[in-house]
Order: C-alpha cells, then structure tokens, then sequence
C-alpha cells in the first residue's frame, strides 16, 4: 500500500500539486487520471521518487520514503518496477538483454537460472519470439511489453505505469490493460497507472483518482464512476455525446440489475 | 544554453561527486567501463590515424620550407618536428579532434538517454547513474585519451619521415639523425600531463552537457555541440596553464 499524506510540489512560483492525499491499495489497480497539465505526472514522479516533494508524506507500507536517506531509498526503488510511457528501453541492447538487465545488476543467482526467469516474463507478456531483436525492430506495443516484462523480473512489490496505452491502438491497449490488470492480481501488486485511457478507466479502474488543478477532485471505482455527480469528472469523464449517452445507458442497465440499491447504500452511507 | 559559469562549475562538481558511491554491482561497472574504453578508443582511431599521419607530413614540409640556411643541417627539421608533435601538436590538436568525435557522442548519448527516459529508469530502478553512466566514460577518457595522444605522436613523427622522404626535402637516415638529437624525456612527461588533463576536460565537459539535457531533441543537438565548444576552449586554457607551469 502506498499513502500520500497532503502532498505539495512547486516550481518556482508555481504551485502543481496542493496538498493531494490518497491512498493506492495493494492487489489493485489503482489510477491517476486528469486533464493535461492537472498534476498527474509530478504526481507520480514524485511518488517515485524521481522529483521532490516540497511537503507532505509519502508512506510505502508505512516506511516514510520522503524522510528516507538515499541508502534506504535504493532498497525501497529496487521493489519498484515502471513501466514508461516512451518505454526506456536501452537502444543498444536486445529484448532478451534489457529484461535481463535488472537481474544482472541485482539479482542473484547462476545465469542459467537469469535466463529461465527472463524467458519466463517474456513469455508471460507473449514476446518469446521477439527476445534476440533491438527496441528499434519491434512495434510501440511490443516495446510496452517488454517495458512491462523488465518491471516485473525481479518480482516487485509495486507497479508503476506512465500512460501505458499512448500512441497504441485500441486492441493492443486492451492487451496491455489486462496484461497489467492480471498480473496485479497475480502477484498482488500495488499498481499505480498515470493515464487518459476511458477504457482503462473503465476496464481496470479498481481505485480512481481524479486529479482537477493540482487537487484531488473525486476518488472512487469505476463502478462509483457512472453514478458519479461530480461535474468536473462528468465533464472529463464523458467528454463526448457518445459517451454521455453510453454512460445512460450503463446507468439504466444498472438500474434494472438492481446495482442501484447498493450505490443507494453506499451514497447513504457516505451521508 | 546561455553562459552562466558559477552554475554550470558548482553543478558540475555536484555531478562529480554524485559519481563515488559503491557500486550495485562492480560487474556492471567493470562491463560499462570496457565498453567505453573500446567505444573512446578503437572507435576514434581512424581519424586519429589519418590526421596525425598528415599532421607530421605537413609539418615536415613546412618546416623544410622555411629552413633555407645552408648553415643549418637538414636533420635539425627532424628534431623541430618531433618537438613540434610531442610538445603540442599530438596533445592539442588530437584533443581538439577527439573533443568534437568522443564529446559529441558522449554528450548526444547521455542527452538521448535522458531525453527517452532511460535515466531515470535507472534511476527507478535503484542505480547511481551518475556512477553508473559518467564514471565509466570519465575513467576511459583519462586512460584512452592519452593512449590515443601517444599513437597519434609516434604516427605523427613516421608521417613526417615519410613526408621528407617522398618530397626528397630530408633523407631518412638524416631524419632518425635528427630525432636522436637532443631529445628530453621530459618533453614526453609534459605532453602526458596535458594529454590526462585533456582527457579529463573531453569526457566530463561532454557527460555533463549530455547528462542535463532537458527538452526535446533539438537539445540534443544544442548540448553536443556546446559540450564540444565549452571542451576546445578549456583544452586551450588549460593547454595555456600547463605551458606556464611546466615548461
């Protein structure tokens, strides 16, 4: 579980994040959306540690990672796998090499048994074929994959996701999702995923957070998400007519499964 | 990049020592900094090999050319070009090559590691990469670099020999004559303190620009080329400085 404790970041004059406080559960997929420019990126950046936070607590299973020296930094980032949103893969190095790469500099073990562990990620994310080629010969997809598959070798406790499904479409975006979805519940990871996706939202939305200005504006699932009232989410949620009718639909259909009286409860008892 | 040289030096410092802290894995290091010193070597031979070639052949003749007293044996144009080579120009002008042909790929290298995020997945994933990155590259300078400067002397003066042999200007018994003349080994230890200290100045100034590189990928371009400026005129400077101390 990770727990950000009214969080603030500035540059300059320039306020990015205003005091934001959530909490990212363990075994779930948790997601960070927002318009451009809401904060959402510093968000995470600063969750990993890669930027600053100017106050504010930021708790990995409640160890204190904003008051922790670089040493004890190391140890809680070498539990951290992310996945980028251009990817990272080394240039120079194979498929096969940039999986192997945090096992060669952290992991134990013969390279026998380094081999067998990278053919195992490879073959979880379907790229065994693929393992002897450069990011350059393989598709945007591909390269997410393998992205995903040198975060999980060496089994972390967290997952980090930078808008997993830009640039790819909309089929190799469901593969991703449910790639990421089932391999949070498989290793009962804390996912953090940063997108714009509506069908990530949708689809693996366990915990949503909503960032609006720096500020977290609504908190909720995807399924609180259809009933939600708040207009600024509405507004960005179901941006389009096709959406705000979908979302109708869904509501209607929700209605007649009798899933309305459980939201009735919940809304009731948020009272 | 605008001029700002108090921020750039104390960043710059700040950068070196981020570099020493144990290693994740000396392996790695070991594996990175071989590579880099076959990248900063093998890789920059040819040019060095062609340029120092021609540099002793061009100051041969020109040398020959300007000594027209018959008072003056023949073989003094070997001792001037030997001299000339040890003394400055396989140092300098190698280093002056090399800024622009390492330091440029030192610097486009880190900046489009930065650029596509591989350093901070590094980061992420726990590395030093000022130690892992630019300690490599620093250390392969400091050894390759000079072994470059020497190969480029020894190339350097046989170019030169052949050069007077070809145009008929000196003999090549007259020229080995002349390279025995008055040769001080300190000249030698001289030109290895400029070439460790140019070595230096190449692979830092380069990883420095390359390593902060912020934007897109015109900074690229832009940190490359003033990672290649800032190292000519710092080899210069220092070329200066170590003239005045040493000699």
């Amino acid at each position: 579980m990770i727990e950000l404790q009214d969080i603030r970041k500035s540059f300059g004059d320039k306020e990015i994040l205003k005091g934001v406080s959530a909490v990212m559960e363990s075994g779930k997929v948790n997601l960070i959306i927002g318009s451009s420019g809401s904060g959402k990126t510093v968000m995470m950046k600063c969750i990993v540690g890669l930027m600053k936070v100017n106050s504010g607590r930021i708790l990995y299973d409640n160890q204190d990672f904003t008051a922790m020296d670089d040493k004890a930094k190391k140890t809680i980032r070498q539990e951290i796998g992310m996945l980028f949103q251009g990817s990272a893969l080394f240039d120079s190095m194979t498929v096969e090499q940039n999986v192997m790469f945090p096992l060669d500099m952290f992991g134990t073990g013969t390279l026998r048994e380094k081999k067998h562990r990278v053919a195992e990620c490879l073959e979880r994310v379907q790229l065994k074929d693929a393992a002897k080629k450069f990011p350059a010969e393989i598709s945007g997809g591909m390269k997410k994959r393998v992205g995903i598959a040198r975060a999980i070798v060496l089994n972390p406790k967290y997952l980090f996701c930078d808008e997993p499904n830009s640039g790819l479409d909309p089929q190799t975006s469901l593969l991703i999702d449910k790639l990421i979805t089932s391999l949070t519940k498989e290793y009962n990871i804390t996912t953090v995923i940063n997108t714009h996706d509506m069908n990530t939202v949708m689809e693996s939305g366990d915990k949503i957070v909503y960032m609006y200005q720096g500020v977290k504006q609504w908190e909720g699932s995807n399924k609180d998400i259809v009933f939600s009232k708040d207009q600024k989410l509405n507004d960005f949620i179901f941006a389009s007519e096709f959406l705000r009718e979908a979302k109708e639909i869904r509501q209607l259909e929700m209605f007649k499964d009798g899933k309305w009286r459980d939201q009735l409860k919940k809304e009731q008892g948020d009272k | 990049m605008e001029f700002r040289f108090f921020y750039h030096f104390g960043n710059f410092l700040i950068m070196l020592k981020g570099m020493f802290s144990r290693p994740e894995n000396m392996k790695m290091y070991w594996k990175q900094f071989m590579q880099q010193c076959v990248d900063i070597g093998v890789g920059s031979f040819g040019i060095v090999f062609i340029i120092s070639l021609f540099m002793g052949g061009v100051t041969t003749l020109q040398t020959a050319y300007q000594l027209v007293s018959p008072i003056i044996p023949r073989s003094t144009i070997a001792q001037i070009v030997r001299d000339t080579i040890i003394l400055e120009f396989a140092p300098t002008l190698t280093s002056i090559v090399l800024a622009g042909v390492v330091g440029s790929k030192i610097a486009s290298e880190l900046g489009n590691m930065r650029i596509s995020e591989q350093i901070d997945a590094l980061e992420i994933m726990g590395i030093n990469t000022k130690g892992y990155l630019i300690a490599p590259k620093i250390l392969a300078g400091i050894l390759m670099i000079p072994v470059l400067i020497c190969i480029a002397g020894f190339l350097g003066i046989w170019g030169g020999k052949e050069a007077g042999e070809l145009s008929g200007v000196i003999s090549s018994e007259q020229f080995m004559q002349g390279l025995r003349q008055e040769f001080k080994a300190y000249n030698v230890f001289f030109a290895m303190a400029k070439s460790f200290s140019f070595g230096f100045i190449i692979a830092s100034v380069s990883a420095y620009y390359g390593y902060n590189v912020s934007g897109g990928a015109l900074e690229i371009g832009k940190a490359s080329t003033t990672a290649v400026v800032v190292s000519c005129i710092l080899i210069l400077f220092m070329d200066y400085a170590l003239t005045a101390i040493l000699l």
